[in-house]
């Protein structure tokens, strides 16, 4: 985030510096979010769908569609209309769905956890295995195993996630039998408890129901397993360059002559220390695995925020693709907020200077 | 040109490349592409990249020649559907009983299509904005850093999805949306080299001479902040393949029967356990193309980036 000038610089040298500091935060996020509906309503406004047409349909009366027009507030001046349009969203109301005839922040709201579960389980995956791949190359830096995990990442970049899913199943789920087909659940079990977080894995275990447990974590363990190839590609490489760093300073070669174990340099001194940058790493990608989900969602059919998003766009449900698009926008701003936060947090160099 | 058989024209050419005092502005320029070919050359993986991607270009240019089948029309649909990959039908034939390489090869111009096509929009763009906002500073960078922020918020196939979706689906329109999301990262890369050069001496110089704003940042900061630029553009290449074959398997790219990888994979998926070529060949097409623009990318940093090759 770039700094932006607050308006009362001339006495903020008065106020702490946190004090500043959260008073910026307060702009960006304000002007951000404004950006993000700006965006989302001029995106609205090109659409070659006749807005009325899609609430009343083709076979209404001129006095109808007329009255529809003036509702819509659609003989305002566009500044009046994103006003309103802003109003709406402010209070959560994106309208109804062409769909599924709901509320569509009723609609996202079913959809997002299984967002957030799939994702979540995506960058355990990849957190776990992404950083010990890291520290490794780093370790041996130049050699086989660097050049291992340089081209393993490289892959992961460049083959199609949506690929690799129909490519996984073919083999692990057609072929083998070792994995569940698509889906969150097995009929057989969906009824078995009650939904309260959405949260498949966390709801089943709350309720004892271990077969169902089973069976959510089997469905999840192919996509979830492609999303933490994704992340991990991107956070061992992270990880490697943040090593590498830390391992030229001068404390790991006092570490070093102090005796210090060298398994110790590396996983307690060297890590602690590149932690710091690696958390906003982490935190940025787990805010591209919602992008990444948005295809793998659509492969695995699984019924989540991506699906939603795709499944109105081949509907022309464009206020439910707006919605979609704004709450996958606020979570992307939000995570990349609390990524700077953190950072700032964990570091105290940085802490200091506030 | 290293090999035992070099002639001594060719000596020549070497010497007068590497020349330690250039005697003119072009051999000094070509004598910086020279050395850094030679730095490139000797990184394995960028090799492969270049050429893959030369291959690409290849197959595009000469799809008529390479391809034995036509394309868009297949063969006997009583006979010739959903093939097994044979000596005559190299991956097969798809459902329409067309031959899968024959689409492959002519699905690389769309690829190639796509890459050029955004990398000509985004570049000039994100260069233009991030040298303005960096060169004047004060209200204009913040208003243009602002407008580059609102577009980073939103991860980028989101956003070319939400673009497309207005738009309509066609290959034109994914091309606008990529493109549309693509400027922003380039241009926050030319603020910061810009940044950094505003304040150099010969800037300054070139002021005092009375060039205009424009001149200088045209004609002085522009070049410079180029080379960061187009690395940039090179390592998201392969991205920018990626985000086309997603908006094609979304059925949002390129429109049937045109040769798209991306939407041959989702035509694919429906056969997917009986006839697995359809749907696998066209995705190992992406796989190899994008591994080739990231190997090139990387390459290439490695060799112009003075930051990547201390370490």
């Amino acid at each position: 985030m770039t700094d932006i000038p607050v308006q009362s610089e001339g006495r903020a040298s008065a106020l702490p510096g946190w004090a500043l500091k959260l008073g910026k935060l307060v702009v960006t996020v304000a002007v951000t979010l404004f950006g993000l509906l700006l965006v989302t309503f001029l995106i609205g406004r090109v659409v070659p769908v006749d807005p009325v047409l899609s609430v009343v349909g083709d076979r209404a009366s001129p006095s109808t569609y007329e009255k529809v027009y003036l509702e819509l507030g659609l003989d305002r001046p566009l500044y009046e209309q994103f006003y309103l349009y802003a109003k709406k969203a402010v209070t959560g109301d994106f309208g109804e769905s062409l769909l599924t005839k709901k509320p569509i922040l009723q609609d996202l709201a079913r959809a997002f956890p299984a967002t957030l579960e799939l994702a979540t389980a995506g960058i355990l995956i990849g957190t776990l295995l992404g950083i010990p791949a890291g520290v490794w190359a780093a370790v041996r830096q130049g050699r086989l195993i660097d050049q291992l995990v340089r081209i393993f990442g490289l892959v992961g970049y460049s083959a199609p996630i949506f690929w690799l899913g129909l490519m996984g199943l073919l083999l692990f789920y057609a072929k083998w039998g070792i994995v569940p087909g698509p889906g969150r659940i097995d009929i057989s079990y969906e009824y078995s408890f009650t939904p309260t977080t959405g949260l498949l894995l966390l709801d089943t275990a709350m309720q004892g129901q271990w077969g169902a447990f089973r069976n959510v974590l089997s469905h999840l363990a192919l996509p979830a397993s492609l999303l933490g190839y994704l992340s991990m590609a991107y956070i061992a490489r992270m990880t490697r360059s943040f090593m590498l760093n830390e391992l030229a300073q001068e404390y790991v070669v006092t570490a070093r002559v102090k005796g210090v174990a060298e398994w110790r340099i590396i996983w307690v001194h060297a890590l602690r220390n590149a932690a710091v940058p690696l958390v906003t790493v982490i935190a940025l990608s787990y805010a591209h695995l919602l992008e990444g989900s948005v295809l793998t969602e659509t492969v695995f059919a699984w019924p989540g925020l991506g699906q939603y998003l795709t499944n109105s766009l081949q509907n022309a449900d464009m206020n439910a693709v707006l919605g979609g698009t704004l709450l996958i926008g606020i979570v992307f701003v939000g995570l990349n907020i609390f990524s700077d936060l953190l950072y700032t947090l964990l570091d105290p160099r940085v802490r200091r200077r506030l | 040109m290293t090999s035992p058989d070099t002639t001594l024209e060719k000596q020549g050419l070497r010497n007068w490349l590497l020349s330690e005092q250039p005697a003119s502005r072009r051999q000094a320029r070509f004598g910086q592409v020279y050395r850094t070919w030679l730095a490139f050359r000797g990184n394995r993986l960028g090799m492969l990249g270049l050429g893959i991607v030369l291959a690409l270009v290849l197959v595009a240019l000469f799809a008529g020649v390479i391809a034995p089948y036509d394309p868009l029309t297949g063969g006997d649909l009583r006979t010739e559907r959903l093939l097994p990959p044979s000596w005559e039908h190299l991956m097969g034939t798809d459902d329409l009983a067309r031959d899968i390489f024959s689409r492959i090869v002519y699905g690389s111009r769309v690829t190639l299509l796509v890459v050029a096509l955004v990398a000509a929009i985004a570049t000039p763009v994100g260069l233009l904005v991030g040298t303005t906002a960096g060169y004047f500073g004060g209200w204009v960078d913040t208003v243009l850093m602002r407008v580059t922020d609102i577009f980073l918020a939103f991860p980028r196939l989101i956003l070319a999805l939400a673009f497309v979706a207005a738009l309509g689906p066609g290959i034109e329109n994914a091309i606008i949306a990529i493109a549309i999301t693509s400027w922003p990262p380039y241009a926050r890369l030319a603020r910061a080299e810009t940044l950094t050069i505003r304040n150099a001496e010969h800037i300054d110089a070139i002021r005092l001479q009375g060039a205009s704003p424009v001149r200088i940042i045209w004609g002085h900061v522009m070049p410079l902040c180029l080379s960061s630029v187009i690395i940039r553009v090179t390592l998201d290449m392969a991205g920018i393949i990626l985000t086309a074959a997603g908006l094609g398997f979304l059925g949002l790219g390129a429109q049937p029967p045109q040769p798209e990888w991306g939407a041959m994979i989702a035509a694919g998926r429906r056969f997917l356990i009986d006839y697995w070529w359809v749907a696998t060949m066209p995705g190992i097409a992406i796989f190899v193309v994008s591994l080739g623009f990231n190997f090139l990318g990387d390459g290439l940093r490695d060799v112009l980036d003075p930051k990547a090759q201390q370490q």
